[in-house]
This record gives C-alpha cells, structure tokens and sequence, in this order.
C-alpha cells in the first residue's frame, strides 16, 4: 500500500508538471514569451540541463579513476553512433548493448 | 474493413513514430521493471505522464530516491526545451474544449512535427487528424511501456547495465542540442559546474545545486551584457 502511495503521487505531480510545460506556451501571451531574459534562458539552459543530467546519471561512479573507463568509452561509441547515423535509437541501443556486455563480462 | 480517408491518413502519416515509440517505450518498460515495481505503473506512467524522456528521467529519480521537490524540479528544467516551440501552434490548433486540452497534453515532439509537418487535402478536417495523430502515438506509446514492463519481469536473462540507456538517451539529447545551437560555451560551463559539484560540493545533491548555479550565471551574464538604454526620450 505504500507502494501504491508513493507512486500515485510521483506520477500524479511528473504529470501535472509535464502538462504545465506543454500547457505554458498557449497560457502566457506572446509578449511574455518575447521577453528577451527568457529566450536567453530558453536558447542557453536546455543543453546545460543535458549534459548535467548526462554527468547525474554517473553521480556514484564519476573518479578519476580507471573504473570510470567502460562508462566514459560507451558515451564515445553513442556519440560517435549518434554522428554517424543520426537515428537517436541505433545510438542508444548500440551504447547501451556495449555497456551491457562490458559489465557481464565483468570489465564494468 | 475499409477505413475512412481520415483514418487511412493517420495510420500512415503515424507510421514512422510507431516505429520509434513502441521500442522505445519497451526500453523503458524493461529499465522500468529493474526497479521492481508492477508492470501496471509502467502503464500509468505512459497514460499519464506520457514524456520519453521525462519517464526516464523518473527511473533515475526513482532508483536514486530522489525527493518529490527534486523530481519535479528536474522534471520541469528537463522539459523546458518544450516551452518555446508551442508558441507556433497556438494559431494552428482548431479543437477547443477537452480535445484541445488533450492534445496539449500529447504534444511530444514527434507529434509537434507530424502535425507541423503534414500536408491535408482539402477533404480531411485538420482538428480530427490533430486529434487522432495524437491519441493514436500515445497508444503507441503506452503499448510499448507495458510491453517492456511486463516482459522486463518475466526475462530471464541478465539485464545488467541497462540503466545505461539513460545516459545514452540524454547524450543522444546533448549532441541534437549541439546540432541546434552549433555554440560549444554552454557545453563546456555545464561540464564545468557538474563536474564541479559533484567532486567538490554535494554528490547526492549535485542536480539541484547545478542547475541553481547554472541558471544563475546565465542571469548574470544576461544583466552584464544587456545594453542600458533607460533616459531614451
């Protein structure tokens, strides 16, 4: 049960904070929207927020250590994938193979 | 059975997104089902909060017990690409009522630009096809979830370094970003800030303080650059 409520109330406030994205646009009037500080933040704050959260995915493993050497080699084959084809699911699912089979075999 | 011209329409016009969102929203469903919740939350997740990334920005949360304010913090910076681009559909969204409730709340990317993109002829009703292009991709979208959940539950093979897939999905973000902007500082000031966070200040709260620092040197460096120009008349 408190299962249940727990993950009625994650899923109850990611959607009414997804809608309120989608739904911002067409409440605000475009003149709010013109103002110049926000579309410095709206051009500026998306790809920072990308690779913070690239970086957040690793946040118990990045060290500059060895050990790091498997994560930081299958986010080269993703990028590279991902320049070379442009399909974002080959990307994802070549990277994410490599990983796998690295940590299986024990190298991860 | 014959489908009406209508609907002929949106199956082939949704085709290609089919093809994107059913193994994608599966890739979900089997990362969903690591956490070792009911595949039927998988479900839900997809009826209602229904966002690719997003959803899989939750499993990072959820797996990192992150707080409900830091969940919809991060949820929101996530989406925030979005807020800019809705603008150019305002004028082009007949449907009032619930079905344009709806449909804002079905505007995903992939659905932005079929609508955007497609061409009608002068018998098909533009709010029918927005509507069904919309419900059709989130019925997509909510079958491949379920799928990979159910089927995540019942593998029997190792899934270990799955979870990878959340960092592939946001560097996959990252380079598309990249292509838009074709502007390397930003790229460089995250990494910086991250980085920075993460080793020296607060690992468990590195998303939040991050983004706090980040956006608050882009407002300085929009206040130092802004051109003054009060006492003009």
């Amino acid at each position: 049960m408190n299962e249940f409520w727990t993950l009625s109330s994650v899923i109850a406030l990611l959607a009414g904070v997804t809608f309120l994205t989608r739904a911002l646009p067409f409440m605000v009037l475009g003149r709010v929207a013109d103002h110049p500080l926000l579309e410095h933040l709206g051009r500026f704050l998306p790809p920072i927020v990308m690779v913070l959260l690239v970086i957040y995915s690793f946040k118990h493993d990045v060290a500059f250590s060895l050990n790091f050497l498997p994560e930081l080699g299958c986010l080269l084959l993703v990028t590279v994938l991902h320049l070379a084809f442009r399909q974002a699911l080959i990307s994802i699912v070549g990277g994410t193979a490599m990983y796998m089979l690295l940590v299986q075999m024990g190298v991860g | 059975m014959t489908l009406s011209p209508l609907n002929a329409l949106v199956l082939r016009t949704s085709l290609p997104v089919m093809f994107g969102y059913l193994p994608l929203g599966a890739a979900f469903g089997v990362l969903f089902s690591e956490l070792g919740y009911h595949w039927l939350y998988a479900t839900a997740m997809g009826l209602f909060i229904y966002a690719g990334a997003g959803q899989f920005l939750a499993v990072g949360l959820l797996a990192n017990q992150a707080t409900l304010a830091e969940m919809a913090v991060a949820t929101l910076l996530l989406n925030s690409r979005h807020i800019f681009y809705g603008l150019s559909l305002i004028s082009r969204m007949p449907n009032r009522g619930w079905r344009r409730l709806y449909q804002i709340f079905g505007l995903t990317d992939e659905t932005y630009s079929l609508i955007t993109a497609t061409p009608l002829p002068a018998n098909i009703d533009p709010g029918q096809f927005q509507l069904r292009i919309t419900a059709v991709n989130q019925l997509y979208w909510i079958i491949g979830c379920t799928l990979g959940a159910w089927l995540g539950s019942q593998l029997e093979f190792s899934t270990a370094g799955i979870a990878f897939v959340l960092p592939a999905l946001f560097m996959v973000l990252t380079i598309e970003q990249y292509k838009h902007l074709r502007d390397i500082r930003p790229f460089i000031a995250a990494l910086t800030i991250g980085l920075g966070t993460l080793l020296l200040i607060s690992r468990e709260q590195m998303l939040l303080i991050a983004i706090l620092l980040s956006l608050s040197a882009l407002m300085m460096q929009y206040a130092a650059r802004r051109p003054r120009k009060e006492p003009d008349a």
